[in-house]
């Protein structure tokens, strides 16, 4: 209790600070003989040192690893963002989107790893600074040891080694912590940057990068070499789909007004693509209407649906769709 | 006085400084006590800039323990109570 309230009113700077020179005690207690102590400080000293420059080539080597995913990723980026534009360009929006979608995936995972990499890069100067402050401190203490194995006696070195002691030892444990630390930083940005290299080689970042699975570059591929076979298809079925309404609409506006001049054009149209026999069929009735001459006796749909004639034009009439839009036109006609 | 921020280095402080810190250091302790985790990141972050602005690095060959050692910069209040009961070691 009371040691708590005297921690308390002692503040956490001084707090801290009698946690560090307790354990400089403990560990200079532990040693029979105080010049003893010096020795042994030094091989750790120097063990640290190891470990502090082995810190830093790890978080280097961490920083290297995450700037090539880095990199992987903006090349797969680029590379999702023209497949994007390459699909759109030839019509394929659901592709494009798909392409954009996985674009914004690897945006942000290289956005996560560009803060990542910030952290690394700081702790590895931070590191790398440490690292020659702990080194110039090591060279003192060394001298500093020399000095007083070769000047005092044990009894008498005591104090002075124990000053130097407590201010390498201090050093020690920040430069330990500053490791610490270093490691805990690299150890999750490998699982991170294993857990990108998974997600990378599963392909749902997929591009010709990985080129294993690129679904939206192989179907851009095919697109590509069928597009002259598509283009050509795409042509005859226009021209079907060209020729077949434009006879009916020739049909149809022989009964309107304007029918004489509309009729010979329509004919010309269904030329070649039209089957043989209808337009042979057709010519006489076609012919009369366009000498706007009601020509009851004519097997032609435009005739009143009442008549008796009716069942059997509609027989012999290609398309009965128009049939029903006939009788307008052809009042149109009985008016003019 | 000889002022060490953990990560950092070593400061030389004039000793006329001391009271400022002090009072710094006190919200700081107040923050961590009451778990006010903005209170304790104000506080650490005035109490460090206090020691950089009125502090001189201490060259690196000195081999001189410091009366005072402050959290990092990053520290988070957790860090800072594991520093004050690491191994069970905070004498009265």
């Amino acid at each position: 209790m009371l040691m708590k309230g005297t921690a308390a009113r002692m503040g956490v700077m001084k707090r801290v600070s009698l946690v560090f020179k307790a354990k400089a005690n403990k560990a200079l207690d532990k040693m029979e003989d105080p010049r003893e102590t010096l020795d042994y400080s030094y091989q750790r000293q120097l063990e640290l040192l190891t470990k502090v420059r082995r810190g830093v080539a790890d978080v280097a080597t961490s920083r290297k690893r995450v700037e090539l995913q880095m990199n992987q990723l903006q090349q797969q980026a680029n590379k999702l963002q023209d497949q994007a534009r390459k699909a759109l360009s030839m019509g394929r929006e659901d592709l494009a989107r798909e392409a954009l979608t996985r674009k914004a995936s690897a945006q942000s995972q290289l956005d996560e790893l560009q803060v990542q990499y910030a952290q690394l890069q700081a702790e590895e100067e931070k590191l790398t600074v440490a690292s020659q402050r702990l080194q110039t401190k090591v060279d003192a203490f060394r001298t500093r040891k020399e000095t007083i194995k070769a000047t005092y006696t044990a009894a008498e070195a005591q104090t002075r080694i124990n000053e130097a002691f407590s201010g390498i030892s201090e050093e020690m444990g920040d430069v330990g912590m500053a490791i610490q630390r270093a490691e805990d930083k690299t150890a999750q940005m490998q699982a991170r940057a294993g857990a990108i290299d998974e997600l990378m080689a599963s392909g749902a970042l997929d591009d010709a990068v990985g080129g294993k699975r690129d679904d939206i570059q192989s179907e851009l591929d095919m697109m590509s070499a069928s597009s002259d076979v598509e283009r050509e298809l795409a042509m005859l079925k226009g021209e079907l789909t060209a020729g077949a309404p434009k006879q009916i609409e020739g049909s149809a506006a022989n009964g309107g007004s304007q029918g004489a001049q509309q009729a010979p054009a329509a004919q010309r149209a269904e030329g070649p693509f039209a089957p043989p026999p209808p337009p042979q069929q057709y010519a006489p009735p076609q012919q009369n209407q366009q000498q706007a001459d009601p020509a009851p006796q004519a097997p032609q749909a435009p005739q009143t649906p009442q008549t008796s004639q009716t069942p059997q034009t509609q027989q012999t009439h290609p398309a009965g769709l128009p049939v029903a839009d006939l009788p307008a036109d052809q009042q149109d006609g009985d008016g003019s | 006085m000889i002022v060490r921020i953990l990560g950092e280095g070593q400061f030389r402080v004039d000793d006329s400084v001391t009271a400022q810190l002090n009072r710094l250091d006190t919200e700081l302790e107040a923050a961590v006590e009451h778990g006010d985790e903005a209170a304790f990141a104000a506080a650490l972050t005035s109490l460090l800039a206090r020691v950089r602005a009125e502090g001189s690095p201490l060259p690196p060959d000195i081999l001189e323990p410091s009366e005072l050692i402050l959290p990092a910069q990053d520290s988070s209040m957790d860090d800072v109570r594991k520093l004050l009961t690491d191994e069970g070691l905070i004498p009265g």
